[in-house]
């Protein structure tokens, strides 16, 4: 008896171990890449184009540890010994290992030179900054030493502007689609109107439409309108493209709500308007947070509908945009690109944590957008 | 108390009466107008102004912000406002369209028909249709459906969707996409989601592989491009995986771009599966849990097999589910963009439906072919349309 739950244990524990094992090792393959980028985002310019990120870790790296000029006595063209080792010219400029583990190299040409000698050593590369975030919002300029020695001062990328943009699209770009949906969830829920049920059936069929079918007309309208870069242009798409789940999660919540709360308002002497303002809005609270944070995190992550209708107006230009270009035109600057992404991250990480239970109620509620 | 006041309206006379509705109405019409110039001029200061300095913008954002979520609101304040001085009767026929007019005419303008119109555009060649006034159909038949008829080429753009050779590398590549990317994405949301109901650390393993759910795809553009990052042989590799790469003994690759086609599109896929994974967890994890212990106890109890237990049991009790995560995950697919857009811009043979149709419509400046390409996409998700309306008529929520 004994024997049996000590294996039955055992085999808990191994099947633990398993479970954790595997789901440790995803958790990693799924961290790391954000995690390279934060850490990134702190480095230097330098360390960052000369060293991988993991290199903060505890490390072996050949380290310097004395450097002196090279005897007159040492011939370049023939075979030299320094430091009890010899080796010819190509040789000592790979660097040459002597016997108790330095490492000897010659740095510079034949006639000008130093030798360095090189111990390996555990490092760490902590050479943490918070300059590029410096640079990347307040448009800093920076120097860049080329390999000739001149140094050039480059303009940095300026994100404040960008991300007051963003704040000012998503900001009613979530309000507004919430409250059309809010007022005809209510209307579709609780009035009675002559072409209600066809009027609902294609708001549940316009969920799945592609909004790629509008961007051509509307902007042709907008043109017309003379609306293109406008915030408004803007705030309307991405109403007109956010309704319809909108409109279906908050008709489905209402819907729910007891009968009877609206009954004895009535009895009350309330009106439609009363009622949906006092009562109904108050009680849908979870429902409306939902979708507010999906519609959010929509808008702000938002490339595409920014693309089409700010277009290359850099007074309007989102952060999604600005990044999305500096990654055509300075790809390599990664001291800017990281930080410049985790800027354009950090408010919906802060929504998403703080609001992470909204979040997957709203999901699960409803999922399948246009 | 109110006959008093009845009587008071009474002796006034048909004066006091006529100027009592008079101003009613003045009011009524005092205040939208007021309402509407208040919204217009706000609109036009907006779009003039032009704020050089920082605190000059974060002036103009929040005067938007309240123009945008203030404007709204007023204006359903101020049309219910307006039909609740009618009669009850008239309120009752009014009011629901007050409620539910806004969002019908917003969906109409943005969704449907716009659906309509871009069907039509797709008739014509990339001069796009023309625009004839209407009252030539009275005057001069003929003439306007000459006119009408200029540029137009039938089915020709949805001939080139299907037989130009970007075209169909587009496709290949969507069928990439959907083929592992939303595959992977199931299956490896299916498989944390598992696991993570068994392991104490369940919480923090949801956060952290949900987490790039807030990340937009721009950004993880960004990400991925730093861990794909190439350099030179001799150089030390600061993307991670060229680190790897290099360390096992091979040379640095550029994977997004130099490496055999079409494989080069699975380094971008991967971004997809690392972005989407989270989604499809978080549903197959309520689902999971949804599934009666008892069950599962039973089953254990039989002697049945971890394995047994997962394809013998939540498998097919999660069915529905699985097939509503695929569907979402499989359109999000379809409309693939902003990735490809920011890791390679469509070169390399990595365009998709979604790149081709921004390119036709925005660079090449091809409308019709664009409209057409659209007109594809919408019909494709179709079935999913069918089932929608399907499900919401068994409902009977009405």
């Amino acid at each position: 008896m004994s024997s049996k739950t000590g294996s039955i244990t055992r085999q808990r524990l191994v099947s633990d171990i398993i479970v954790n094992g595997v789901l440790l090792f995803i958790v990693l393959m799924w961290t790391i890449p954000t995690l390279g980028l934060l850490v990134s985002s702190f480095r230097t310019r330098f360390d960052i184009q000369t060293s991988g990120w993991w290199w903060i870790l505890p490390h072996r790296e050949w380290v310097t540890i004395e450097t002196l000029a090279p005897d007159d006595t040492l011939d370049p063209d023939g075979i030299m010994e320094i430091y009890g080792v010899s080796g010819t010219f190509e040789e000592f400029r790979g660097g040459v290992l002597t016997a108790d583990g330095t490492k000897v190299t010659w740095v510079g040409n034949k006639r000008l030179a130093t030798l360095q000698v090189q111990e390996r050593k555990w490092v760490m590369r902590t050479d943490f900054t918070l300059e590029n975030y410096g640079q990347v919002l307040a448009g800093k300029s920076y120097e860049i030493k080329s390999a000739d020695g001149t140094t050039k001062i480059v303009q940095g990328d300026n994100f404040t502007g960008s991300f007051l943009n963003s704040l000012t699209i998503s900001i009613p770009a979530t309000v507004i689609p919430i409250l059309i949906a809010a007022f005809a969830a209510y209307g579709f829920a609780w009035m009675s109107f002559p072409g209600r049920k066809p009027l609902f059936t294609i708001v549940v069929a316009l969920m799945v439409v592609p909004l790629q079918i509008a961007l051509v007309p509307i902007l042709k309208d907008y043109v017309r309108l003379d609306l293109n870069g406008t915030f408004l242009a803007v705030w309307l798409a991405h109403t007109g493209f956010g309704l319809p789940l909108a409109t279906y999660l908050l008709f489905n919540y209402i819907k729910g709500l007891p009968r009877d709360i609206l009954e004895s308002a009535f009895i009350d002497g309330a009106s439609h308007f009363t009622i949906f303002v006092q009562l109904i809005l108050p009680l849908s609270i979870p429902a409306l947070a939902s979708f507010a944070i999906f519609q959010f995190l929509w808008v702000w992550n938002d490339y595409l509908i920014a693309l089409v209708f700010i277009g290359a107006k850099p007074d309007v230009q989102v952060l999604t945009m600005r990044i999305a270009e500096m990654v055509g035109s300075r790809g390599s600057d990664w001291h800017l690109l990281t930080a410049g992404a985790f800027v354009s991250m950090l408010l919906p990480l802060i929504v998403f944590f703080s609001l992470q239970r909204f979040f997957v109620r709203g999901l699960l509620a409803g999922s399948v957008k246009g | 108390m109110q006959p008093i006041a009845d009587e008071k309206v009474r002796a006034g006379g048909f004066l006091e009466w006529l100027a009592l509705t008079f101003g009613r109405i003045l009011v009524s019409l005092v205040v939208p107008v007021v309402t509407f110039a208040i919204l217009i001029w706000g609109f036009r200061w907006l779009r003039a102004a032009t704020p050089s300095g920082i605190t000059e913008k974060i002036v103009v954002s929040i005067v938007a912000i309240v123009w945008g979520v203030g404007g709204a609101g007023i204006l359903y304040f101020v049309s219910n406002w307006l039909i609740e001085k009618l009669s009850p009767v008239w309120v009752k026929r009014l009011q629901p369209f007050i409620f539910v007019g806004p969002a019908i005419a917003v969906l109409a303008w943005y969704l449907a028909l716009p659906t309509f119109r871009s069907f039509w555009i797709s008739l014509f060649d990339r001069s796009g249709p023309t625009t004839v006034a209407l009252s030539l159909l009275f005057t001069a038949p003929k003439e306007y459906f000459a006119q009408l008829s200029t540029n137009f080429i039938g089915f020709g753009n949805y001939v080139s969707v299907f037989t130009e050779r970007t075209m169909i590398t587009a496709f290949r590549n969507n069928l990439l996409w959907i083929i592992f990317g939303a595959s992977l994405a199931i299956i490896f949301g299916l498989l944390v989601a598992v696991l993570a109901d068994r392991s104490r650390f369940e919480n923090l393993a949801k956060s952290l592989i949900f987490l790039p759910m807030a990340i937009s795809m721009v950004g993880a553009g960004v990400i991925w491009n730093f861990m794909y990052e190439v350099k030179d042989i001799a150089d030390p590799q600061i993307g991670l995986l060229n680190a790897i790469w290099v360390a096992l003994g091979n040379r640095p690759q550029a994977w997004t771009a130099l490496i055999t086609q079409p494989w080069n599109n699975i380094f971008l896929i991967i971004i997809m599966v690392w972005l989407q994974t989270g989604y499809a967890m978080v549903i197959f994890s309520a689902a999971i849990k949804g599934i009666p212990e008892e069950l599962i106890e039973a089953a254990r109890v039989d002697g049945a097999t971890e394995p047994q237990i997962f394809f013998r049991i939540m498998i097919p009790y999660i069915t529905g589910t699985i097939i509503t995560v695929s569907t979402t995950v499989v359109i999000f697919t379809l409309k693939i963009f902003d990735i490809v857009m920011v890791m390679t811009g469509g070169q390399f043979s990595t365009h998709v439906i979604a790149t081709q149709f921004y390119r036709q419509a925005f660079t090449s400046n091809n409308k019709g072919l664009a409209a057409a390409i659209a007109i594809v996409l919408l019909i494709t998700v179709i079935p999913v349309m069918i089932y929608n309306l399907r499900q919401f008529a068994e409902e009977e929520a009405f």
